[in-house]
């Protein structure tokens, strides 16, 4: 069929079964893959044929013909009075709005910001907030004091919740200090770096052969003699701390974390963590400047320590 | 003379032409994509113009194998790390496609900075491609990110203390240091969740920023156009080279001085 010259419309495609015979094979196919071959195999039999089918129709030019001649205006229907209707509204001036143009804007956006407001903002609390609220304090039970010989070093490995698993395991080098004012005294270092959070190493001998397994409230807590003569070394960028855990090189800001402790029943109880500026004196009348945990790398004291003014929650 | 094709030819043609015309009326895509392969560029473009779609294409093989690579690991502390060694030594060509992963990674890195490299160098940041060249700065901090939270997955020694070191560097930004370092871990210390986080992030999130970026990046490249190394005699407006390059062959068609319809007049 040959188009009239300026014809414009659309070419459109014949009423054909074969796309729908090619549907059916396809869904007979799929059902069978799963209930039963030869149902499978009579789908896709059917697909082929009616695929060729339609392709060939496609391909043939065969399915090309005209859509219906638009509709000639009936010289019979009225002509609307200029006086009504669409006709005879004024044009409207450029950028002129209407009032309720601009409700039904204002509306839709508004539903829409509130109805955005409404599914974000619980999904973006839900990923955001719990690490900034509930942080729990944990106390871990490290063992009888007796295990903790006076003026000697242990290295402690601890699950610190047990119900995270090992991620939550920990180290802290303690010594016993012997009595001060009648009571146990005791150095609980954290071995995490002051400059970037490596776990530091004591600088001296361990004794594994020496090591000790207790059994408490918290599950297994290793125990290991050592003998830090020459203080606690990181071993990712250098930093080193004498047995105080004072600073005496490289990149570290401030002194090793320490763990507050307390003696419950005879055995040894690690509380939180806390941030230590400096320590003057060593043992039992060590002076420590204690600061709210801090991360490392951030400084507790000094003027650089205005860089940090707030700390999230621990 | 062109060969005169036989009718079934012509109608093995229009099969084929078919469902593209029919893709074209609905979407134009199949315009788009004609225009975007066969635009013109300038003639006097070299292999360092091609950095950018070389990025492009380690990102994309980095999506494949990342996709593929999420169907067997186990974003779960106790069995993160068995399920990466389980795609490394059990699964078939699993230490192919996890290699690709981890060693693409790297290269998409390096490609983006040498692509930075080249635009820095060549001037091609500068009015109007500016917005480009921000779009390409987040893209870069993006793609560090996606590296950062990659970093983690394989759950060994190495990728837990890089990554405590990697938000601890985070933490130590002036003010926001502290609130970000426990954003990225979650609380104040890291915990099991991590893991999920870091791996949701890396599979979803960012990805998704990075495709929503490089779509833009794309767009701005298309719509600007490509620019002209800065000794380009066609961009300062004078006479090309006496003796025009060669005409150049590919998917994008060489620009007229290439193509050699700008020639020096005779003397």
């Amino acid at each position: 069929m040959e188009d009239r010259p300026g014809d414009d419309r659309p070419q459109l495609p014949p009423p054909s079964l074969w796309p729908v015979g090619f549907a059916v094979g396809i869904v007979c196919l799929l059902v069978g893959l799963v209930v039963s071959w030869p149902a499978a195999a009579v789908g896709a039999a059917l697909a082929v044929v009616f695929g060729f089918l339609w392709a060939r129709e496609v391909a043939t030019g065969r399915a090309q013909v005209a859509g219906p001649p638009p509709a000639e205006p009936s010289p019979d229907a009225p002509a609307i009075p200029a006086h009504r209707g669409e006709a005879a509204m004024p044009e409207p001036e450029p950028g002129e709005r209407f009032p309720r143009s601009k409700f039904l804007e204002g509306a839709t956006l508004g539903l829409g910001g509130v109805i955005g407001a409404i599914v974000t903002l619980p999904a973006a609390g839900f990923a955001v907030l719990p690490g900034f609220l509930k942080q729990k304090a944990h106390e871990v039970d490290v063992g009888p004091l007796t295990d903790f010989e006076e003026n000697k070093w242990k290295l402690v490995t601890f699950l610190r919740d047990p119900s995270e698993g090992e991620i939550s395991r920990r180290t802290a080098y303690i010594r016993n200090n012997g009595l001060l004012d009648g009571k146990p005294s005791f150095t609980v270092i954290s071995n995490r770096c002051a400059h970037l959070g490596c776990p530091v190493q004591p600088g001296g001998p361990l004794f594994p052969k020496q090591e000790k397994t207790v059994k408490t409230d918290n599950g297994e807590v290793q125990v290991t003699p050592m003998l830090p003569a020459a203080g606690f070394i990181c071993p990712c960028h250098g930093g080193a701390y004498d047995q105080e855990g004072n600073r005496t090189a490289g990149p570290p800001v401030r002194g090793l974390d320490r763990y507050e402790f307390s003696i419950r029943n005879g055995r040894l109880i690690l509380g939180n963590t806390f941030s230590v500026g400096k320590v003057v004196g060593s043992g039992k009348d060590a002076r420590i400047k204690r600061y709210e945990l801090t991360g490392p790398g951030q400084h507790v004291d000094g003027i650089e320590s205005w860089l940090y003014p707030l700390q999230p929650p621990h | 003379m062109a060969r005169k094709r036989s009718a079934r030819q012509e109608a093995m043609q229009r099969a084929v032409m078919y469902p593209l015309d029919w893709l074209e009326e609905r979407s134009g895509l199949v315009g788009a994509t004609r225009y975007f392969l066969f635009r013109k560029v300038p003639g006097d473009t070299s292999w360092w113009h091609t950095l950018g779609s070389a990025t492009l294409t380690a990102f994309l093989v980095q999506l494949v194998t990342g996709v593929i690579l999420a169907m067997y690991y186990k974003p779960d502390p106790r069995s993160a790390h068995a399920s990466i060694e389980h795609i490394q030594h059990d699964l078939t060509l699993g230490w192919l496609v996890r290699g690709m992963h981890r060693w693409g990674a790297s290269v998409f890195i390096i490609l983006m900075f040498m692509h930075m490299g080249r635009v820095f160098l060549f001037g091609a940041y500068k009015y109007p491609r500016e917005l480009n060249w921000i779009i390409g700065v987040l893209l870069l901090a993006t793609g560090l990110f996606e590296g950062l939270t990659g970093y983690l997955l394989p759950y060994d020694q190495t990728a837990y203390w890089a990554t405590v070191v990697a938000i601890n560097i985070n933490g130590t930004a002036p003010f926001v240091g502290p609130y970000l370092a426990t954003l990225l871990r979650g609380g104040a210390e890291i915990g099991p969740d991590v893991l999920a986080r870091f791996y949701s992030l890396h599979m979803l999130l960012v990805p998704g920023a990075l495709i929503g970026l490089i779509g833009l990046h794309l767009y701005l490249v298309v719509r600007l156009g490509v620019s002209s190394p800065p000794w380009s005699r066609d961009a300062a407006g004078r006479d090309p080279d006496p003796e025009p390059p060669p005409v150049r062959s590919g998917l994008v068609q060489p620009g007229p001085r290439a193509a050699g319809v700008r020639r020096r007049p005779a003397e």
